[in-house]
């Protein structure tokens, strides 16, 4: 069974249509990523699966592993084990990255009726994965991205997908601002993270981050709407050719 | 799926658990203000004559006093003659032990969750209780005058330490000080009094539990702490109220005395009813609070200030002695029609004085939230350090936070910091928070949490808890 099924679904901010019929299929353990220009929608359609209040769904549907994804609150969604690494993730004074993220661990394990772990099991865990993004012993301890470079705040998001370890991940150009060396401690990162169980919806402008991340698919958005799709070599071509050819055709 | 609005409509909607109203026979003077009312009091108290005379030059002092207009609060003229300044609960006898109180007043407390029972011990807090007007009870007592240590209520200490009393009383916040200190000082009733002798630490928190039961009581307490040379004590202070619809007067003096090389720790949770939400009831908190410092002495104010409908404090800290350190650590949250004008003044005399103040004010609803500070470093003053954080975080776009900081330096080597900072809960945070799979309300706490950290490090222990509970009530379903 596929564990996202969007169909025909249709999105605007503020009385404009942004997205205009959306249709993608996402089977467990494949990686597909999205591309496309500045404003064809990329970013609404991250943040509409994700369940933000700001975008209005005017139309279509979305299944995830069986439920009506649209009908879940945001924090429900992420509960069932949606997670979404934000491209620009806020900043928490005050709360400390190991208190917020025992709190999100806690509120998944509560929605599924598990007990909650206590601080020394959640300490252990969370050491495992804070080497896997080669992260420094200092970090739960400071607050949630307060003071982070742009590397840091990228690399905290996908440490959290880690701890979190959602079914399904949608990284939301994560790669921008990030150097290159940030870029491949996040890119393996999220290459350890593969697995047969999970899908990864990769969201982002440039080409760049696919040569890191190799993903299964590739999807170009242009206005609202999916134009192309193909395998990994379609990334190759639109960072050769740019996006132009596509929006003609789009139009 | 719901709206966020509508989430933390339902949250807003929370009643004040602490409404209650005791049914308990009370011995009351009859309503107003006048020579022979003041007189009254200090006869039914059956204090020295030194006693009544300080409170009719205090009063006399009043008559010629007009009410303060300058704070950024708004309520409709209070009639000092519809007042009733004494109200206690009646006894029948002179109560020898707690098996003697009352035991309603005793079942309100326990409703209420203040240890007044001795079989509480392990709590290892003392307790004085104040009931309207009258000290109920005084827990430990034995155990800490083996250390020396007096910790009783006003009246008594008045009949037992007349001499600590005249040598103290009036000596840190003066009978003319201002509207509601003189006020408080012609018609105060109890209160609650500490004396921790030279070299002494006393061994556990010493806490005072404040009470208003009966309708149109004014409440006015005094609390005299003196910590003698090198002494150290930590003490704190609750409070909370009927629902009633009328406003009530709570009009309080704290005097802190920190001799020479003292410490004294004060905190505050306060949580006197603040009115419904469309602003109807709710208590008028016009205290004065103020501390002096000897040469090394060291005070600090923590407070959090979640109720009442006006709060009008300014908890002070007077640097007498040099190389002496204040503080003032507050939260301070105003939701619903709730107003506050509060701070701190900081008056540096000795040398080498340093404070700092940490301010957090929080809006929600349509409240409205003033920090009004003053640091005043005198000329002898030489090499006084200050630093000042105030910061505001608003909920919602109905609510308002206001900064008014006055800072005199009258010397070349001192140094005043000042930073502010004003913020707003954002959608982006909150949807992190959802997005990670945290609920709303939880995120909502979690984000003051982390704002007030700073002011909630500096309480003790069990007060932070349930400091950071009583945040969490007030303010659910401010968000929106």
């Amino acid at each position: 069974m596929a564990l996202v099924e969007i169909k025909n679904l249709e999105a605007a901010v503020g009385g404009k249509p942004i997205l205009k019929g959306i249709d993608l299929t996402i089977n467990p353990g494949e990686v597909h990523a999205i591309m496309g220009p500045n404003g064809s929608g990329k970013s609404t359609l991250s943040s509409v699966l994700a369940g933000r209040e700001t975008y209005t769904v005017t139309g279509g549907s979305v299944l995830f592993d069986g439920k009506d994804l649209l009908d879940l609150s945001p924090e429900e969604r992420a509960c069932e084990g949606l997670f979404m690494a934000f491209q620009y993730p806020v900043e928490i004074p005050g709360v400390t990255t190991s208190y917020f993220l025992k709190a999100a661990v806690n509120a998944i394990r509560k929605h599924h009726g598990q007990d909650e772990l206590d601080a020394m099991d959640f300490l252990k865990m969370v050491k495992e994965k804070m080497a896997l993004l080669e992260m420094d012993k200092t970090f739960l301890n400071r607050s949630v991205n307060e003071g982070f470079s742009g590397g840091e705040k990228k690399r905290n998001e996908i440490f959290q997908m880690a701890v979190l370890n959602p079914k399904f991940a949608i990284l939301d150009e994560t790669d921008s601002g990030l150097d290159i060396d940030a870029l491949k401690i996040v890119a393996n990162g999220v290459n350890a993270l593969r697995s047969p169980e999970r899908a990864i919806l990769v969201v982002t402008h440039y080409q760049r981050l696919l040569d890191y991340i190799v993903p299964d698919f590739v999807h170009v958005l242009c206005d609202g709407r999916i134009v192309k799709s193909g395998g990994k070599e379609l990334a190759l071509e639109l960072e050769k050719r740019g996006y132009a050819w596509l929006e003609t055709a789009a139009a | 799926m719901p709206t966020d609005e509508g989430t933390i409509e339902t949250l807003a909607n929370q009643e004040y658990k602490w409404g209650f109203v005791t049914d308990i026979e009370a011995d009351a003077l009859p309503k107003g203000l006048n020579e022979d009312i003041v007189r009254a009091i200090s006869k039914r108290k059956n204090e020295p004559e030194f006693m009544t005379q300080w409170r009719l030059k205090a009063y006399r002092h009043w008559l010629t006093m007009t009410e303060p207009k300058w704070p950024n609060v708004k309520y409709p003229k209070i009639d000092f003659q519809d007042v009733i300044y004494y109200s206690a609960p009646k006894a029948k006898k002179q109560l020898k032990s707690l098996d003697e109180v009352d035991p309603e007043l005793l079942r309100t407390y326990e409703k209420l969750g203040v240890p007044l029972e001795e079989q509480k011990i392990f709590a290892g807090v003392a307790v004085d209780a104040v009931f309207d007007s009258v000290s109920v009870a005084t827990t430990f007592k034995a155990k800490l005058a083996e250390m020396g240590v007096i910790f009783c209520s006003f009246s008594e200490a008045v009949q037992e330490h007349p001499e600590l009393i005249s040598k103290y009383l009036g000596s840190v916040v003066p009978y003319s000080d201002n509207f509601y200190a003189t006020l408080n000082s012609a018609v105060f009733s109890d209160g609650s009094f500490c004396y921790v002798p030279k070299g002494v630490r006393c061994p556990m928190e010493l806490s005072t539990y404040f009470r208003i039961n009966a309708k149109n009581t004014g409440q006015f307490e005094r609390t005299l702490i003196i910590a003698d040379e090198g002494a150290y004590v930590s003490y704190l202070e609750g409070c909370t109220a009927p629902m009633r619809d009328e406003n009530q007067l709570h009009a309080a003096v704290v005097e802190l005395v920190a001799l020479k090389g003292a410490q004294i720790k004060y905190s505050t949770v306060q949580n006197w009813y603040p009115g419904d939400k469309e602003g109807k009831g709710g208590i008028y908190n016009f205290v004065t609070k103020r501390g002096k410092c000897m040469d090394s002495a060291r005070i600090s104010w923590t407070q959090v200030e979640t109720g009442s409908a006006i709060t009008w404090k300014y908890p002070s800290v007077i640097l007498q002695g040099d190389n002496s350190i204040g503080e003032f650590y507050s939260v301070a949250l105003t939701n619903h029609m709730q107003q506050a004008d509060t701070g701190t003044k900081m008056i540096h005399i000795g040398k080498n004085t340093r404070s700092t103040v940490v301010s957090k004010g929080i809006s929600a609803g349509k409240g409205q939230n003033t920090y009004r500070g003053l640091i005043k470093i005198l000329k002898n003053a030489t090499n006084a350090r200050n630093y000042t954080q105030c910061d505001s975080l608003l909920l919602g776009d109905k609510c308002g936070a206001h900064t008014f900081p006055y800072i005199e330096v009258r010397n070349t080597s001192s140094k005043a910091e000042h930073e502010a900072s004003t913020s707003k809960i954002g959608e982006d945070q909150l949807f992190y928070c959802k997005q990670r799979g945290i609920s709303l309300e939880d995120a909502v706490n979690m984000i003051i949490n982390g704002f007030c950290k700073e002011v909630f490090r500096e309480l003790p222990m069990e007060f932070a808890v349930e400091a950071q509970k009583l945040l969490g009530v007030s303010l659910e379903g401010s968000v929106g």
